[in-house]
């Protein structure tokens, strides 16, 4: 399985997520370049990384911009082949704002940018999963008929909680509706979340749950 | 009776404005190249109580000098739609 | 127009400058050259009333690789081949006047000093001071100014992991922002901001040139029959998007081998920049100013000259080598002009539609060249007296310690900080250590480097202010503090020289006295000074702020093992008190928070004895004796004690028999004592040790699960002094 880390001008985690990749993960990594288009070297046993940042300064709408790149119109072909996609942080805006994930993120509830560590969970974990946060449009919003889309699919994969796992919406950082901090595609290929698990990969930096995220995924 | 009133609150003509230029870019690469400038500011709409537009305009116009608009930064323009 | 002297003075030079200047060029300037000079010989630009002071503290040695002052910012090895760039500087008027862009530029503009040389940045600190939390104006001040910090740091992508915020009604009028950067860089791929090389191009990269932050009202008054100076735009807007791509595209465009030297432009913009980098290499510079990129139409020269529009590089490229560098510019999409060449006759040319606008040699215009240099007047100030008059008998001791403890956790200036440091990215960058595990200082992995930096801000100005002596050494002392008990070794100092007016012999005194206490305590720690900022000015006419000399300061460790944290580890490891106590409460938060005596010494300070009790405590880190170390600070030993146990929720159960005053046993911020905690089993160990070192112990008691109890009372549970100490700024803002 290798990993391709899209880099746009403002993306400012793709180095991190190429250290976990690579160092922590002991994966092959190749670095791609919003101007450029080419894919081949990819099967669709691998994964196509958007990494965190400011795309294009996140000006106008997060992700707005960067959606419109080349290699963007390859990897949504690629994901449209059933390629594996994951978007963190501003990788996620991206994907929302390319349609190959469904809703929006939005201004986080309090309209500041926030940073800290929160707590993730899904059904399929035995505990909540401290991971950090650090963004300014985290809340995600969708219709209802979406979100019951997505509850009916288990398409959420991730939902902030406290740190005993409990749905509580003082653990909520953004506003996020229904706790959501991360989802899927129906077709599970394609992964979106805010949460930085590439921030929580390394002994030293005293917190291993990215590896769990990353596991999730299928990338270990 | 009730005024609506619209606030257009824009970045001062001769400052930069990273947003505007930001998005420029993006249009050219979208082959929208004949777009010589693009400014990006804010749409405001206000109800206002009052006894008059005038009354309804000096308020708008004092909010907009104490709170919607950073006279270092911005300029506004209030339009009365009714 | 004629130029005469009052133009010179509406331009903020004196008369003898101008004559200087007439007797430098052979010649009366002309307009545009009169505002090269009055740029270049400002206060930012030359340190004319600063440098002769800076110069005693000490500028080489130690792992210093450039001299202070040479580059753009300190370089200093590392060890493994790497070395490690950092400064710090301030942006205090332009966030007085607009807090969030005036903080965010401050922001962009330190990070430009890093990778200018060529390293890439790795952790920002700030240091921010404003008035009386409790007011309006402060709360919009200190939103705005985090704001801006946050979104120029955070979309830049370097963390921020560190700094201090002070709240004083001295800074009411006048807020102070100073942002530090600390970036990496291999020893061999620094560049220079010189220029060399006869016929090599000079190019300008960045963003186009606008009416941005030119010396606004004099000049305008200068020159009235100039048009449309009325709108110029006071502030400056930051573009860290430009920013972010400005880094990649430098670091890429050094690996060509093409770059002769570079410089960003930040004051004074492009005189600054073309002065210095030719100064340096003995050079001038043919420049064109219509090819520079503008942004707004009809330019003058001296508006192109002396603009700071933000985000803008000027690089000298080997000739022949231009296609490499226009290809990674161009891969980045950043505007690249030549806009002239090198030249051997030491001049600057300043050319607009073919006429030559302004001729000035580069050497006259710099610091080190013919900028003047001057002494002030200096003379003790008046409130001395009122310092001299303390007596600490005048005050009753405190009868109920847990109550008062309650309120000095709240107080600002103590309570923690996490309103402001929520809001930038501490993470980014996946090498800030202290997210998890806190220590005194910031300890950030060195990815590449196989080492750890530990960095730190601190300056308590009251300290200063009380005696500028003894606080500018505690102001350096602390720093250093705070970086051995991180497990790491300091190696050098940027500062930030926050003062009023020089041309009053009492802020003067203020400056020349904290400078020289700060040089003696450098020498000490073997902390040379890399370089660093002064800012004078920050007076209203009620008086000036307190003269506020921030440090900042970065440590190396070798070893990350040897990274110690702050916080109790488990019940029962044995609470040890490193340092002598004093029956002195001068200058404590206690006295002028909750004592309303703002007049009171310095407290207890003695530098063989602080440096004593550093190199014992990084001995027994070193062995492994300990399991956490955390220096004692504003609020004195309780607060200690308290803030160790937030981290993983653990208390501590104390005891204390003492002849001294209750209020400067516990809240008393007498310098030189560090918390250390161990297991039971280490204790005469390092009592042992303690003793043949001669440095005071005090066994003070055990780590509990949570409970605290003082001196047998019970304080209750760790966690609802969390809850307070954790919300209070909180609580503060939100107006409950």
């Amino acid at each position: 399985m290798k990993f391709g880390i899209v880099v746009f001008p403002g993306s400012n985690c793709d180095r991190d997520m190429q250290d976990a990749l690579q160092n922590d993960l002991n994966k092959e990594v190749i670095m791609l370049w919003h101007k450029d288009e080419d894919l081949s070297m990819f099967t669709t046993d691998d994964y196509i990384v958007l990494p965190g940042g400011f795309s294009f300064g996140d000006y106008l709408r997060c992700g707005a911009i960067a959606r419109f790149s080349p290699m963007m119109q390859s990897v949504i072909a690629f994901a449209n082949k059933g390629g594996k996609v994951l978007g963190v942080c501003n990788g996620f805006q991206v994907l929302c704002e390319s349609g190959l994930l469904p809703g929006t993120l939005l201004p986080n509830g309090n309209q500041q940018f926030v940073c800290k560590n929160v707590y993730i969970k899904n059904d399929s974990l035995p505990k909540a999963l401290k991971i950090p946060i650090a963004h300014g449009d985290g809340r995600y919003y969708a219709d209802d008929k979406v979100l019951n889309e997505l509850e009916a699919n288990n398409q959420i994969i991730f939902r902030y909680t406290d740190e005993f796992g409990n749905l509580d919406l003082s653990a909520n950082p953004n506003g996020a509706i229904r706790n959501i901090a991360g989802i899927c595609n129906k077709e599970r290929t394609v992964f979106g979340m805010m949460p930085h698990p590439e921030r929580a990969t390394t002994p030293n930096l005293g917190n291993l749950d990215g590896v769990e995220v990353f596991r999730l995924f299928g990338m270990n | 009776m009730t005024y609506n009133v619209q606030i257009k609150v824009m970045p001062l003509k001769d400052l930069l404005d990273p947003q505007g230029k930001a998005v420029m870019g993006g249009l050219k690469n979208l082959g929208i190249s004949t777009i010589e400038d693009v400014r990006i500011g804010k749409h405001i709409t206000l109800q206002i109580e009052a006894d008059s537009a005038d009354a309804a305009k000096a308020i708008a116009d004092d909010a907009c000098k104490k709170l919607l608009a950073n006279p270092v930064m911005e300029f506004y323009e209030i339009e009365m739609i009714n | 127009m004629e130029i005469t002297v009052k133009a010179a003075e509406a331009l903020r030079l004196t008369a003898e400058e101008f004559e200087l200047i007439k007797q430098k060029l052979g010649r009366t300037p002309n307009f545009t050259e009169l505002c090269t000079f009055s740029a270049m010989w400002s206060e930012h630009c030359s340190y004319k009333n600063s440098i002769k002071w800076l110069k005693t503290l000490p500028r080489d040695g130690g792992r210093m690789l450039v001299a202070a002052g040479e580059e753009n910012a300190g370089l200093m090895d590392m060890g493994n081949g790497f070395g490690v760039v950092f400064k710090i500087e301030s942006h205090n008027h332009p966030s007085a006047i607009e807090p969030f862009q005036g903080a965010a530029t401050g922001v962009g503009g330190i990070q430009r000093d890093i990778f200018t040389m060529g390293a890439r940045p790795i952790a920002s600190l700030n240091s921010l001071r404003f008035g009386n939390l409790k007011d309006q104006k402060t709360q919009r001040l200190l939103a705005g100014v985090v704001h801006g910090i946050g979104h120029y740091g955070n979309c830049f992508g370097v963390p921020t992991v560190g700094g201090e915020v002070y709240f004083e009604d001295c800074y009411h009028t006048n807020p102070l922002v100073n942002a530090m950067s600390v970036g990496i860089v291999k020893i061999g791929k620094t560049i220079s901001a010189t220029a060399e090389g006869l016929g090599n191009p000079v190019f300008f990269v960045g963003s186009a040139t606008g009416k941005d932050g030119i010396g606004g009202a004099s000049f305008a008054s200068a020159n009235i029959t100039e048009e449309s100076t009325e709108e110029l735009p006071a502030v400056q807007v930051g573009d860290p998007f430009q920013e972010k791509k400005l880094l990649e595209a430098c670091l890429e465009v050094i690996e060509t081998g093409a770059v002769v030297g570079m410089q960003d432009m930040g004051a004074a913009g492009i005189i600054c920049s073309t002065a210095e980098m030719s100064a340096k290499g003995g050079v001038g510079m043919r420049i064109d100013l219509d090819k520079v990129p503008t942004r707004q139409k009809n330019m003058k020269a001296w508006e192109l000259l002396l603009s700071e529009s933000q985000e803008r590089m000027l690089i000298v490229v080997e000739k022949g080598k231009e296609a490499a560098v226009l290809a990674v510019f161009d891969k980045w999409d950043l505007p690249c002009s030549e806009i002239g060449e090198v030249t051997n006759d030491g001049l600057l040319n300043f050319y607009m539609h073919g006429e030559l606008e302004a001729s000035v040699p580069a050497y006259e215009l710099v610091l080190g060249g013919g900028a003047p240099q001057y002494t002030r007047e200096y003379s003790e100030p008046a409130y001395f007296e009122k310092i001299k008059a303390f007596d600490m008998n005048a005050i009753a001791d405190v009868t109920d310690l847990k109550a008062v403890t309650e309120q000095i956790i709240q107080i600002p200036n103590i309570a923690s900080k996490r309103w402001v440091y929520v809001q930038y990215d501490s993470m980014v960058g996946a090498a800030n250590t202290s997210t998890n595990a806190p220590s005194d200082a910031a300890i950030v992995m060195a990815k590449g480097t196989g080492k750890a930096l530990a960095m730190t801000v601190d300056c308590n100005s009251k300290y200063v202010f009380a005696n500028p002596y003894v606080g500018g050494m505690i102001a350096v002392a602390e720093a250093a503090r705070n970086i051995v008990c991180s497990g790491a070794e300091p190696i050098g100092v940027t500062n930030c020289l926050n003062f009023g007016n020089p041309y009053n012999p009492e802020v003067y005194y203020q400056f020349v006295k904290a400078v020289t206490g700060m040089g003696d305590a450098c020498r000490k720690f073997n902390t040379p000074v890399t370089g660093g900022n002064v800012s004078f000015y920050n007076q209203h006419p009620e008086g000036a702020v307190y003269p506020t000399p921030t440090i900042g300061m970065v440590g190396i460790m070798d070893d990350f093992s040897t990274r110690m944290t702050l916080d109790y580890k488990q019940a029962g490891d044995q609470i040890l008190l490193i340092g002598a106590q004093q029956n002195d409460i001068a200058s404590s938060e206690y006295l002028h928070k909750l004592k309303g005596v703002e007049y009171s010494p310095a407290p207890y300070f003695e530098l063989e004895e602080e440096f004593a009790v550093q190199h014992f405590v990084a001995a027994i880190i070193r062995e492994k004796h300990i399991q956490s170390a955390h220096d004692i600070s504003e609020g004195g030993l309780i607060v200690t004690l308290i803030e160790k146990g937030f981290n993983q929720n653990l208390g501590f159960d104390v005891a204390a028999t003492t002849n001294l005053r209750t209020d400067a046993y516990w809240l008393g911020e007498s310098q030189s004592r560090v918390v250390v905690t161990c297991s039971p089993q280490e204790v005469a160990a390092i009592q042992q040790k303690a003793a043949d070192a001669n440095i005071p112990l005090t066994v003070l008691g055990t780590v509990t699960t949570g409970n605290i109890a003082l001196n047998g009372a019970d304080w209750g549970n760790i966690s609802s002094w969390k809850e307070k100490y954790d919300t209070a700024i909180e609580k503060i803002i939100a107006g409950a």
